[in-house]
């Protein structure tokens, strides 16, 4: 019944390490997956290490960093009869007028599946147009990837929202007066994309760079790694996640990726246009793309609410209860900004979890 | 009528005339075995029905509607779950359920078969608790009204010292009688259509007989049955009400290797899901292993694991320590839980 990676011995042995090696000054860390900071608040990771060590979410919620012209797109396809598949915390982000949880209700038709695979047996099952708003890192692409390139149904198209991860950690870095000290490298994208990309990042901004799993003792090993780096002031990309990623990642996932999608420039909620950190479509594949096959190019919506903090939470520039709107006027019953939206986001889980009482 | 036709409800079965008598002799009467607990009972298809042996203590009454999406599920029915839920109510209250009644909606088209396994699971159960259905009432709704079948059910229980739910003292014992999450993350499994080497089954159960043998073995000062919201909507409901705290030993409670396996990969907390043949117990910390010992003894308390302390400190909070030390509120599920997919 209990997990070894739930051992209570070790993880006191791994905070004893972490107190000896931590620098007698603040410490700020950051992860980019909503998965590792459901791990932290879900296990009291925070409650266990020293003040100073400061744990914050970057960008790691795909629902909260999909800019709404995207959304707009989505309730567009909807609202002109196209049936419109999405993951369940995409149906709840308000775009700038709706979500498509509201246009659903207003009688479009819109699906919540839980993976690509659901959404092509939703087209094989209809003549109508069936649209997949594909979001997510690098974990979820490979599969929307093999999908596209086994000749899917033709009333089947994409609207392409997907994202990389490296980019966005190098557009937190190049923010003024970030104070980052250290990243831990989110373990289910790096199990596609391996370590090695991670290392142009330590090269340019010499901080360090851990790969972390998931379990709460993952997470304590990650963070140990990254102190004992900056102890040592040793900057390096290194594999904190042995049983689940290998150095080079996954190949097979990569050429997938590659054969079918191209960087692209891309908008994220709340930071702005990152340099090549989103994915188009190549030629080859564009007659699956939603935005060449329909007519959805709605201007830039509002990105940002007033007095909502996400975009300082999504760069972790803030924490959720610096927000005067937090588990106040926003809550995820009703959700303000994006970040109480998605399960995978920094103000939902604070707000489920309690955040980091003082206990 | 063609064949297909007799084999499901038809709107004639609720409408009070031969039909009906067919519908109710055939598949709800012969379905059930313990019908009276006094001289009128259900076969006399009176108004109503008599309890006897009520004079004493005080009297219960409770009610609970059971609607739940597929019908039938691992582990049970809605129709075990119609009977387990209202005897479960009465039962955390301290009472001894005298006799149930039992109202059943069915839509036009609903296969008789499937009616048959219903009420054959509502007669397992019923005999199971020990606990008559006495009287009852069936309406057939038309085609599209209703989904399938929906089934309320009213127990009746006497109890010379009601047990509340919010009756707990600083220094109590809090005891789970058993694993948690069985059953909700049977359903979601199920429901979600995941396919998973384990197989998970609801933990359905009749727990009268338990907690009257736990009240025996000593002092239990508030209890609760922790279903829709599971085990975190449970205790905050308990600490709202009693104005106390309430800290838990996550390594302490019990839960199946598969539930917790299922709920990592969903994303869904096994403290956030319902559980049906589960109790939470608040006990004097001077009868806690006496009354920890007795439900070992029963076969639905084997797994019965003592899992927290009532405190003073942080009112009306659930404060829980992980499995790996750390500290974190154990706060009331918010809405429904959806997986969790990226």
């Amino acid at each position: 019944m209990k997990f070894k990676f739930k051992d209570k011995e070790r993880a006191r042995e791994l905070v004893n390490l972490i107190e000896k090696e931590v620098p007698d000054r603040r410490v700020k860390i950051v992860h980019v997956c909503g998965t590792h900071e459901v791990s932290i608040t879900e296990n009291g990771i925070r409650s266990l290490l020293p003040d100073r060590i400061d744990i914050r979410e970057g960008p790691g919620c795909p629902v909260c960093v999909t800019p709404t012209k995207d959304l707009d797109a989505a309730v567009k396809l909807a609202e002109n009869g196209v049936t419109v598949t999405a993951f369940g915390d995409m149906l709840d982000v308000p775009g700038t007028e709706k979500s498509l949880k509201e246009v659903e209700s207003e009688g479009a038709d819109v699906r919540l599946v839980y993976s690509v695979s659901e959404a092509i047996e939703i087209a094989e099952n209809t003549d109508n147009q069936v649209v997949f708003h594909s979001v997510g890192f690098e974990t979820t692409t490979p599969m929307t990837a093999a999908v596209l390139s086994q000749n899917p149904p033709e009333n089947f198209s994409i609207l392409p929202s997907n994202k990389l991860i490296p980019p966005a950690m190098r557009s937190l870095l190049e923010l003024p007066n970030n104070d980052i000290d250290g990243f831990i490298a989110p373990g289910h994208v790096s199990t596609i994309i391996g370590v090695e990309p991670y290392e142009p990042l330590v090269e340019s901004y010499e901080v360090p760079v851990v790969v972390g799993g998931f379990e709460p003792l993952d997470v304590l090993y990650a963070l140990e790694l990254i102190l004992k780096q900056i102890s040592e002031a040793d900057p390096r990309a290194e594999n904190g996640y042995e049983r689940g990623v290998d150095y080079e990642g996954n190949p097979r996932s990569q050429q997938l990726i590659d054969a079918v999608f191209r960087k692209a420039d891309s908008t994220w909620r709340g930071v702005g246009e990152i340099p090549e950190s989103g994915l188009g479509l190549k030629k080859k594949y564009k007659r699956w793309d939603a935005t060449e096959r329909f007519d959805v190019d709605p201007e830039a919506g509002e990105e940002v609410l007033p007095n909502c903090r996400c975009p300082e939470v999504i760069t972790a520039r803030a924490t959720p209860d610096e927000c005067d709107l937090f588990g106040e006027q926003c809550t995820p019953d009703s959700p303000y900004g994006p970040c109480m939206v998605g399960e995978e986001a920094m103000c939902n889980i604070w707000y489920r979890y309690g955040g980091r009482p003082k206990l | 009528m063609n064949d297909s036709a007799e084999e499901t409800v038809q709107v004639t079965h609720g409408a009070g005339g031969r039909k009906m008598d067919e519908l109710l002799g055939d598949h709800v009467l012969n379905a059930l075995s313990s019908k009276s607990a006094g001289s009128i009972g259900l076969d006399q298809l009176d108004d109503g029905a008599t309890v006897d042996g009520a004079g004493e203590g005080t009297l219960v009454l409770t009610t609970d509607s059971h609607i739940v999406d597929p019908l039938f599920f691992p582990g049970g029915d809605i129709g075990r779950l119609a009977v387990c839920g209202t005897v479960n109510d009465l039962a955390v209250m301290g009472a001894k359920p005298l006799a149930l009644t039992s109202s059943l909606i069915v839509e036009e088209g609903f296969s008789l078969a499937e009616l048959d396994r219903v009420m054959a699971a509502m007669e397992e159960a019923s005999k199971e608790a020990g606990v008559p259905i006495i009287t009852g009432d069936t309406k057939v709704m038309g085609k599209g009204d209703i989904d399938g079948l929906a089934i309320n059910t009213a127990g009746l229980g006497t109890v010379d010292e009601p047990v509340s739910d919010a009756g707990m003292n600083p220094g109590d014992k809090v005891i789970l009688t058993g694993t948690v999450g069985d059953h909700g993350m049977a359903l979601m499994q199920y429901r979600e259509g995941l396919s998973f080497k384990t197989r998970l089954e609801s933990d359905m159960a009749p727990l009268n007989g338990l907690l009257r043998e736990a009240r025996k073995a000593g002092e239990v000062t508030a209890m609760k049955d922790p279903t829709r919201g599971g085990l975190a909507a449970a205790l905050n409901e308990m600490t709202e009400k009693s104005g106390h705290g309430v800290t838990i030993d996550e390594a302490a409670i019990p839960i199946r290797e598969a539930v917790s396996g299922v709920a990592d990969l969903i994303g869904i907390s096994p403290y956030e899901v319902a559980n049906e043949g589960k109790a939470i117990l608040v006990v004097d910390p001077e009868s806690s292993a006496a009354v920890l010992d007795r439900l070992r003894e029963h076969p639905l308390g084997r797994e019965a694991g003592l899992i927290g302390e009532v405190t003073d400190e942080r009112p009306g909070k659930v404060v829980m320590e992980t499995e790996v030390g750390g500290k974190r509120f154990l706060e009331a599920p918010v809405g429904d839980p959806v997986p969790r997919i990226c």
